[in-house]
């Protein structure tokens, strides 16, 4: 098929960018995403122009490393899905399509559809973990978890960090995958002796990033390609009312 | 040069005991005083980064991608294994061990996997203690499943996704330590050289991906925890940023290279659909325990699966191999597809395909359990091929995995050159000439937590602390290195992609040096790759500059180790003149067209010595000496 693209070109975070139109033709309904916009590169290299940037790197939808806001969506608006596993035999011939970065002011733009998302690592580094050595742990039967906690912690934990609830979110909120990581070790008894100062640190940060607040558009639910549900946003609003309340 | 694999004396049980007895230890007031490098953020990567953070070390830890949370061991999907016997079923740590050993043909070295299969236990403690969400029966306890090749339940897994949830646990681990500042986090960041300063190794010399600077960092000792090389092979189930480049850049430092041609198949893979494939998906290994592989008896047979009758399906690894049938190990299975697809009998495009069929699982279990152990790997199979799997049988066909050759490193995972650990899949130790499933998390986590806290102590305890500085000419002269690899690369500007020459290199060597070998397509593919070689050095267009992000020059590095790599990889498949594991010599076969060992002549390590650009490579053999198990014909039927 044949394909228009109109692809944000940006050379660095300073430069400002544009929307380029290019024609993608003769495109297999089999190829995935990227390996379109991998065709595009080879053809823009023969040319002697410069490839579209993006990021990728597992191309199975679980590094979490791939992104693009393609036509106003998110990876793409199919479900459960990141861009890296979205095929073309989803779009039509003579379609025009918009591939645009992830929008947030939390994740400037490093290079054409390439953006920095340092922000979600310095959320997790203010208490996205259990402080626990390598060397002392008990045997891990020691103490039982109820199977239904333990997958609810999984469809917590689930989150690849891809950031895709950010770019949808109107607000640029980062709460889903705050959340996330929030409701996952709330979930088990491993997480509890931190739980306090986990959810009060990560919200901290998450503020600080310049993450805006949620006001229950559930955009990010919609378009997240784990499925993480926005429950995981109740739950953590709990666990900080409760750390908010122990801590005054 | 003599290889000394420094393993201890003494009976197999207390060989590691013995050995961290021995070592030295570094005052706990002196650790901060030393500078560790770490490259890579993976299970072992990151294990170790996170462990020698928490035990005082100053470290730096570098990855290529945004964040450390992306490194590949996120990929694995089936399971870990240990030896915990929590489903008392007679699984042992002995059992382990020798299902590993068996597993890698008996071309692996007894005390190093005898150690990893000790470790197991405390990797799953460890894990749990972390919040690893991992599967868990009604009553709380820890869920087990079988794994393919193994006949005991040891595998713990958190649904399809068990080596993410391992690595964002030991992220959230390497990210605590990067708040309390013991581990200093370089991501978008590329190693570009060792730097080893009086035989040691003291530094690298790094490009900043955003920027383009080149920088140079010393340190006491550099870990290199780089994972695997199977994308020289271009189509593999690996990330698209998998390289050989760190440990091959320390291979042309003296780093000797250890079984290059040790390059596993995965037998369950989605098949390809045409030229533009860029990789290729696993879908996990634990499908065969509910799934059965079948071909049509008549070759050319075109009809739809399902109108396939009973009688004109060949059932083969069943046929076959009844004792492991659809459970019959990864080389084992790999091979028999690909005799099937030879035969004709292949199905879907291109006859590249066998179906894995689930519908008898499906009337046993009902839909509702098949999807409830698989509903993810169906999702995703769907995603890629838009088929049904619940209705139509997947089809399958095998390609490149996993690499168990790498660095060669002794019994405390250093390699020749001193200072210089290499970790997980970057190293050659533990997983022979085929790796079983589950194991890879297992040796990465054992590695980088429990390994590498005791050796690399060790080592730094006879060094004198931050004794070398980036000052030393050695530091300038790999920086100029770097930049005139990259300048090269810059400056050829001619008329072939980056990529074009990758493709064309992945074809020769997944057709001489795949799933099977042979004499003459060897000593074909060693006259080829070298022509590509040249062809690439004077044809290559790598467009953009050095100071900005620019991800066709990254690829292009990364092409060209590929370039050597593939080389080497063919010199080691054709030095080793017998079958065993994934490496099928089709001289060396049994009438069944089993592979077959020459533990005679072969039963050692080749470590390969770099003798300069263009020279022939010189093999230094390790002999494996085996005080525990007997060499056994490793038969599946």
């Amino acid at each position: 098929m044949n394909l228009t693209l109109r692809i944000w070109r940006q050379r660095n975070a300073q430069e400002r960018g544009s929307l380029v139109s290019y024609e993608a033709k003769d495109i297999s309904p089999d190829m995935s995403f990227l390996e379109m916009l991998d065709v595009v590169n080879e053809r823009l290299i023969a040319k002697g122009e410069e490839p579209v940037a993006f990021d990728h790197d597992c191309r199975e939808g679980i590094c979490g490393m791939c992104s693009l806001v393609i036509n106003g969506l998110a990876h793409g608006g199919r479900r459960a899905t990141t861009t890296c596993q979205l095929h073309m035999r989803h779009f039509k011939d003579g379609d025009v399509i918009t591939v645009e970065p992830w929008r947030s002011r939390a994740f400037p733009v490093v290079r054409d559809l390439v953006v920095d998302r340092t922000a979600f690592d310095r959320v997790i580094h203010a208490g996205g973990f259990v402080s626990s050595n390598a060397g002392g742990a008990p045997d891990a039967n020691a103490l039982p978890v109820p199977r239904d906690d333990a997958e609810k912690a999984m469809d917590a934990a689930a989150c690849i960090g891809c950031g895709a609830c950010v770019a949808s979110c109107p607000n640029g909120s980062a709460m889903l995958f705050v959340a996330a990581k929030v409701s996952h070790l709330a979930h088990l008894p491993q997480g509890h002796p931190e739980r306090a100062q986990r959810v009060l640190g990560m919200v901290h940060q998450m503020d600080l990033e310049g993450f805006g607040n949620c006001t229950n558009h559930t955009e990010c639910e919609a378009v997240c390609p784990k499925e993480v549900s926005i429950s995981h946003i109740a739950k953590m609003n709990r666990e900080f009312i409760r750390a908010s309340v122990l801590e005054a | 040069m003599k290889l000394e694999s420094k393993v201890p004396s003494g009976p197999i049980e207390s060989k590691w005991d013995k050995r961290r007895n021995e070592m030295r230890l570094v005052n706990p007031a002196n650790k901060r005083r030393y500078r560790v490098i770490v490259v890579g953020s993976g299970l072992a990567g990151g294990a170790a980064a996170a462990t020698l953070g928490e035990m005082g070390y100053r470290v730096d830890c570098f990855c290529f991608q945004d964040s450390p949370r992306r490194a590949h061991s996120i990929a694995a999907q089936g399971g870990i294994n240990a030896a915990k016997n929590y489903q008392n079923d007679g699984d042992s740590v002995y059992r382990l061990f020798y299902d590993t050993m068996k597993g890698g043909d008996f071309r692996s070295r007894e005390g190093n996997v005898y150690r990893l299969a000790q470790l197991s236990a405390a990797i799953i403690d460890q894990c749990v203690a972390m919040g690893v969400p991992f599967a868990r029966e009604y009553g709380g306890q820890l869920a087990n499943r079988s794994f393919g090749g193994a006949q005991v339940s040891r595998t713990f897994y958190a649904r399809g996704q068990t080596g993410q949830q391992l690595l964002l646990g030991v992220y959230a681990e390497l990210c605590r330590q990067i708040a309390a500042k013991t581990v200093t986090m370089h991501p978008r960041t590329e190693m570009q050289e060792l730097v080893v300063v009086d035989g040691h190794a003291k530094g690298i010399v790094t490009r900043d991906l955003v920027t383009g600077a080149i920088e140079t960092f010393a340190a006491d000792a550099v870990v290199l925890a780089t994972g695997g090389y199977a994308p020289v092979f271009y189509l593999s189930t690996n990330a698209m940023g998998n390289n050989v480049t760190a440990i091959y850049r320390a291979y042309r430092k003296g780093a000797l290279f250890a079984n290059p041609c040790f390059t596993q198949i995965h037998p369950t893979c989605i098949p390809v659909t045409g030229e533009h494939q860029s990789k290729l998906t696993l879908m996990s290994e634990s499908l065969r325990n509910d799934g059965r592989i079948w071909v049509p008896k008549r070759a050319g047979d075109k009809r739809d699966p399902r109108q396939v009758p009973e009688e004109d399906r060949d059932y083969y690894l069943e046929r076959i191999y009844p004792a492991y049938g659809n459970l019959a190990a990864r080389d084992v299975s790999s091979r028999a597809a690909k005799r099937m697809c030879d035969e004709g009998k292949g199905v879907g495009p291109g006859g590249l395909g066998v179906y894995l069929d689930f519908s008898d699982a499906i009337k046993r279990l009902g839909e509702g359990v098949i999807r409830e152990r698989y509903g993810n790997l169906f999702d995703m199979y769907e995603r890629i091929t838009g088929e049904d799997a619940y209705q139509v049988p997947m089809r399958i066909y095998p390609a490149v995995h996993y690499a168990m050759g790498g660095l060669w490193v002794d019994y405390d995972l250093m390699s020749n050159v001193p200072g210089l650990f290499v970790l997980g899949e970057a190293n050659f130790s533990d997983h022979g000439a085929n790796r079983l499933g589950a194991s890879a998390l297992m040796q990465g986590l054992a590695d980088g937590y429990f390994v590498i806290p005791y050796t690399l102590s060790n080592y730094l305890a006879g060094q004198k602390y931050g004794a070398v500085a980036a000052s030393r000419p050695e530091f300038r002269q790999a920086g100029e290195e770097a930049q005139e690899r990259i300048r090269k690369l810059l400056s050829v500007k001619g008329k072939r992609s980056v990529t074009s020459f990758h493709r064309e290199l992945g074809k020769v060597l997944w057709e001489h040096c795949g799933m099977e070998r042979s004499r003459g397509g060897l000593t074909k593919a060693l006259e080829i790759v070298p022509a590509i070689r040249e062809e690439f050095w004077e044809n290559v267009k790598v467009t953009g500059g050095a100071k900005e992000l620019n991800p066709e020059l990254e690829k292009a590095g990364r092409v060209a180790d590929f370039l050597d790599l593939a080389e080497l990889i063919c010199h080691d498949a054709l030095a080793r003149e017998e079958s065993c594991g994934c490496h099928l010599r089709a001289e060396y076969q049994t009438e069944e067209g089993e592979a077959k060992r020459n533990d005679k002549d072969y039963c050692f390590v080749s470590a390969w010595e770099h003798k300069g650009p263009g020279q022939k490579p010189v093999l230094q053999k390790e002999p494996l000496e085996f005080e525990t198990v007997h060499l056994a014909e490793r038969s599946y039927k």
